[in-house]
């Protein structure tokens, strides 16, 4: 049986006074690939922004391994994050730096490893993203595509045992974003990394997703989760049933 | 038979080279295999193989293995291209599944080469309880970014500050040396003007001899820091509103936190620094252009001797108007750094709030330098400064 890697507790997210979402309770087992779904602005992306330390949520708490996320104190807190990689929507590369620059950034912030290690490291995590020999190459200066791999050999420096993907398929071709689920399959079978990817792309859901919650924009609470192919077929909420049909009726 | 046994610092990985069955070396590997382990060099794993004499096939056995990251990969990867340059036929299959799969992910792609808010208006009442709290909001947020910016300077002075120093060199270079160009147009400019209209008024009664003591005094102890304040107000920091803004708008800022590296050391920090040590310096430059200035109208329409004029305005300057325009300056450059960097981390995330940020920052840049100034000079009066 799985072991829970992330458990979400009574989270509450809200904007000043305006509730995002309430009551939100689910648990991601260690090796998932967890889709957050849900449609657009119902706050699929603000709760991936609490769970990986960026919002601090109105109640509730996040655990990472059985461990407080915002109860912890802030070097606890810190180490946590280290374990965790995240893959921006617009890949969020920084600009003046180079992608090789990109990658070590974290690896020379957090790991005693010399210069040429660092680079193997960076060789490594670019060719695993099919970068090889993009090393000197400004974000600016590649497609949107390659800027999204780029930013996922970033997200993998440090190994992460938790990889946050936000609509990894935004902005991408059909080809792309089918080499993008690719990808992130073939990462969490060799890795054995636990994966949270917030998407409403339908293809994608049901690609590579063996977990999901559902959020729901009007009730501002999760309505559903479970396998998106089992809640596909057995899923009785019309709201779920329509987003996971297209709009399709019963 | 063994050949060769190597092991890591502390054993935390070992190495077991054998002779394997006919023209076969078997690499066995067991331990912990992971990055910080200091792993073996490819090169030397098979210079060490190879000093058994030859073979023309590598085979693996991880069984032993009891950790692995991308440390593994990476002495894996190095050991196949190695062999490949000797013409050694190296057999991966026995590898566990993980570690195949991401070294054929790796070499899957060969190497380049080459809303609207309610359009109903809140009632006035509202209006002035939601722009109060604005304000103490603001406030706050205005405390909390000084807060910040004096840690950060206590970690900087405590050697834990965490930027790039390449960073602080490039900012060093965009706020000092190549504003030189503008402070010099308008310092020069600024000087004639102050020498017209001294010149106009002084001719009245024979004393426009005195311009230069007017030019002088009022370039080094305040148009000089003053005017080149302004220009950087304007040029940089806008500058550094749109960047962070910039960085804001591409989530570049929420990648720095996610990682735990404050966004106030890692890019505030390099350039408050940088104006801080260069508006000194470019006051005092402003003030020798400006003076410059007011000499051309001296010599070229008031008939004084250029030697005339260098000496009354070495008489008329004392140290004092030197050390308070220089202390002017500093405090100049500080505001500004501070007005375009908060601007900049408060800035939304759309492109137009980039440019309110921009914006923002000018205005607060000079308001801050104007009330500053006239504090200061309050201050400079009554410690006889």
């Amino acid at each position: 049986m799985s072991s829970v890697k992330i458990e979400v507790r009574d989270l509450d997210m809200m904007y000043g006074t305006r509730v995002i979402q309430k009551n939100l309770n689910f648990t991601v087992n260690a090796g998932d690939v967890f889709v957050i779904m849900g449609g657009s602005g119902c706050g699929k992306s603000t709760l991936l922004r609490h769970m990986i330390g960026l919002i601090e949520p109105a109640r509730g708490d996040v655990y990472y391994d059985g461990r407080s996320f915002w109860d912890a104190e802030p070097s606890g807190r810190a180490a946590q994050l280290r374990r965790l990689g995240v893959l921006y929507q617009s890949g969020a590369l920084w600009s003046s730096m180079t992608l090789a620059e990109n990658v070590a950034l974290p690896l020379g912030e957090y790991t005693d490893l010399a210069a040429a290690e660092i680079r193997d490291v960076v060789a490594l995590k670019l060719a695993l993203v099919g970068l090889a020999g993009f090393e000197d190459f400004y974000p600016a200066e590649i497609s949107g595509g390659m800027r999204k791999r780029a930013a996922l050999a970033r997200a993998m420096a440090l190994d992460p045992d938790v990889l946050f993907f936000d609509e990894p398929s935004a902005g991408l071709d059909p080809i792309s974003s089918r080499l993008l689920d690719d990808l992130i399959h073939e990462l969490r079978d060799s890795l054995g990394a636990t994966i949270i990817v917030v998407t409403h792309e339908l293809p994608s859901i049901f690609a590579i997703g063996t977990n999901s919650v559902f959020l729901d924009a009007e009730t501002k609470t999760m309505i559903a989760g479970g396998d998106p192919k089992t809640l596909l077929r057995e899923c009785r909420d019309p709201k779920v049933h329509r987003f996971l049909t297209r709009g399709e009726e019963n | 038979m063994a050949i060769a046994q190597i092991e890591g610092t502390a054993s935390a990985w070992q190495l077991h080279v054998a002779r394997g069955p006919s023209d076969a070396v078997l690499l066995r590997l067991s331990g912990r295999w992971t990055l910080d382990a200091r792993l073996p060099l490819a090169g030397a794993v098979l210079d060490d193989a190879q000093s058994d004499g030859r073979f023309s096939r590598m085979a693996f056995d991880a069984g032993g293995v009891e950790a692995w990251d991308s440390g593994l990969v990476i002495f894996l990867r190095a050991i196949a291209a190695e062999a490949q340059r000797r013409g050694l036929d190296a057999d991966l299959s026995p590898l566990p599944e993980g570690i195949r799969r991401l070294l054929a992910l790796a070499a899957a792609v060969p190497e380049r080469k080459d809303t609207s808010a309610g359009a109903r208006r809140p009632f006035f009442l509202a209006r002035v309880g939601t722009s109060t709290l604005d304000g103490v909001r603001e406030a706050r947020a205005l405390l909390a970014f000084l807060g910040e910016a004096f840690l950060s300077v206590v970690r900087l002075v405590g050697g834990k500050a965490r930027f790039q120093r390449s960073e602080l060199l490039l900012t060093l270079q965009q706020v000092g040396a190549q504003a030189l160009p503008i402070v010099s147009l308008i310092s020069f400019l600024v000087g004639i003007i102050l020498a017209y209209v001294g010149a106009l008024q002084l001719r009245q009664f024979g004393a426009q001899v005195y311009v230069a003591d007017l030019v002088g005094i009022a370039m080094t102890r305040e148009m000089g820091a003053m005017m080149a304040a302004i220009i950087m107000a304007g040029r940089t920091g806008a500058a550094f509103a749109a960047q962070l803004g910039t960085m804001q708008v591409n989530e570049e800022i929420d990648a720095l936190q996610t990682l735990g590296i404050p966004a106030m050391e890692f890019l505030v920090l390099p350039r408050m620094l940088a104006l801080a040590l260069m508006m000194p310096l470019l006051g005092v430059y402003a003030d020798l252009l400006g003076i410059l200035g007011g000499a051309v109208v001296g010599l070229g329409t008031l008939d004084l001797g250029a030697a005339e004029y260098y000496y009354r305005t070495i008489n008329a300057i004392g140290i004092d108007d030197f050390v308070a325009g220089v202390m002017k300056a500093s405090v100049f450059g500080v505001l500004v750094a501070i007005a375009g960097c908060l601007r900049g981390m408060q800035c939304g995330r759309s492109s137009a709030a980039v440019g309110a940020a921009a914006t923002s920052a000018v205005v607060t840049g000079i308001v801050l330098i104007i009330v500053s100034d006239a504090m200061l000079t309050v201050v400079f009066d009554l410690i006889g400064l």
